[in-house]
């Protein structure tokens, strides 16, 4: 599975550390917040609200060079907007990486 | 040019913070994460450029344009390529841009802005409907006979199957009609339909919240579609 990297934000930062930082903070509380909602939407069975979710942290993901898992996120909010579920397992399991990732920053 | 922000994500406004940063011509006076709380700030301060997302829950960015009557300058910040082309229709947007954004499109969108020019809108001018020769007064037919009621005191209509109920200040009448034949007969300044089931008398609002408006005692939804125009009516602080 591919892995979260920081390229995005070094192409923007202009090499500003400070900014980086302030940058990744941001995303390490914003993060966990916008996963909770997900994961509590999913769960009363409101896909609708769950889209709004994938939405907002498919931004995220692509700030952390995930494409793949980005296709993968807007594939499983269309569904979702369907009223379908296919594709779950797989975004959930990139939730986890990004979890993991985040930890390490 | 002074600009703000209106991205529901706090990831998100710090990005644009950030890429106005490296442009001088900019000065980001103001960031918001929702457009409601943006009014009255434009009301008050001279603004020439919005970087504006569309996603965002209860009000969207184009409900939010719709509620401008001299929009500044816009650029549409989202992760759906597939607003494009909505997004011709207004004239202030001059850019769109899709998230992640980087560096190099985000300054070809602030070179566009800075040679667009936008057009003064023309006044909106509300017609009002003819109300009733004898004076601000309408005519129900209840039970056989034709009752006068103030329009003025109006301050709901709702919707009841084939009936419709007329909420005054001192009486409620039941008239066999539809919500369409009243709204032709009300003053569209005073009056809005603000969801398919009610029409309100905008003047008697006490308070708004979310997704309802408070009249009297009643508390009325209001559907999506219908807020923007809501909001434009409100004379807000």
């Amino acid at each position: 599975m591919e892995q979260p990297n920081l390229s995005y934000i070094h192409s923007m930062s202009g090499g500003d550390k400070a900014f980086e930082q302030k940058l990744i903070d941001i995303i390490k509380s914003e993060f966990p917040e916008e996963k909770a909602t997900y994961y509590k939407n999913y769960k009363a069975g409101e896909l609708k609200m769950t889209a709004e979710n994938v939405h907002k942290l498919k931004h995220k993901i692509s700030i952390l060079g995930l494409e793949k898992s980005y296709d993968i996120a807007v594939a499983f909010e269309h569904n979702l907007l369907e009223g379908s579920t296919d594709l779950n397992e797989n975004f959930e399991s990139i939730l986890n990486t990004i979890t993991n990732y985040l930890t390490t920053l | 040019m002074n600009c703000i922000i209106i991205d529901d994500e706090a990831t998100a406004r710090a990005i644009i913070v950030q890429l106005c940063s490296n442009i001088k011509s900019l000065n980001v006076i103001a960031d918001f994460s929702n457009a409601i709380q943006s009014i009255k700030f434009l009301n008050q301060n001279e603004v020439d450029l919005i970087f504006l997302d569309i996603h965002m829950p209860d009000f969207t960015g184009f409900d939010f344009i719709q509620t401008l009557k001299n929009p500044p300058k816009i650029i549409l910040t989202t992760s759906d390529p597939q607003f494009a082309i909505e997004a011709f229709e207004y004239d202030c947007i001059v850019d769109y841009l899709v998230k992640p954004v980087l560096p190099p499109r985000f300054e070809k969108a602030i070179i566009k802005a800075q040679k667009t020019e936008l057009n003064p809108a023309e006044p909106k001018i509300v017609k009002e409907k003819p109300t009733d020769t004898t004076g601000n007064v309408l005519y129900v037919n209840i039970d056989r006979r034709l009752i006068k009621i103030v329009i003025s005191s109006i301050y709901l209509v709702e919707a009841k199957g084939d009936y419709i109920l007329i909420k005054t200040d001192d009486k409620n009448y039941t008239v066999h009609s539809t919500l369409k034949k009243i709204a032709d007969k009300l003053p569209e300044s005073i009056f809005l339909k603000v969801h398919r089931s009610y029409i309100i008398n905008v003047q008697k609002i006490i308070d708004i919240e979310d997704n309802s408006v408070l009249i009297k005692k009643d508390v009325i939804p209001v559907s999506r579609s219908n807020r923007p125009e809501l909001m434009k009516r409100l004379n807000l602080l």
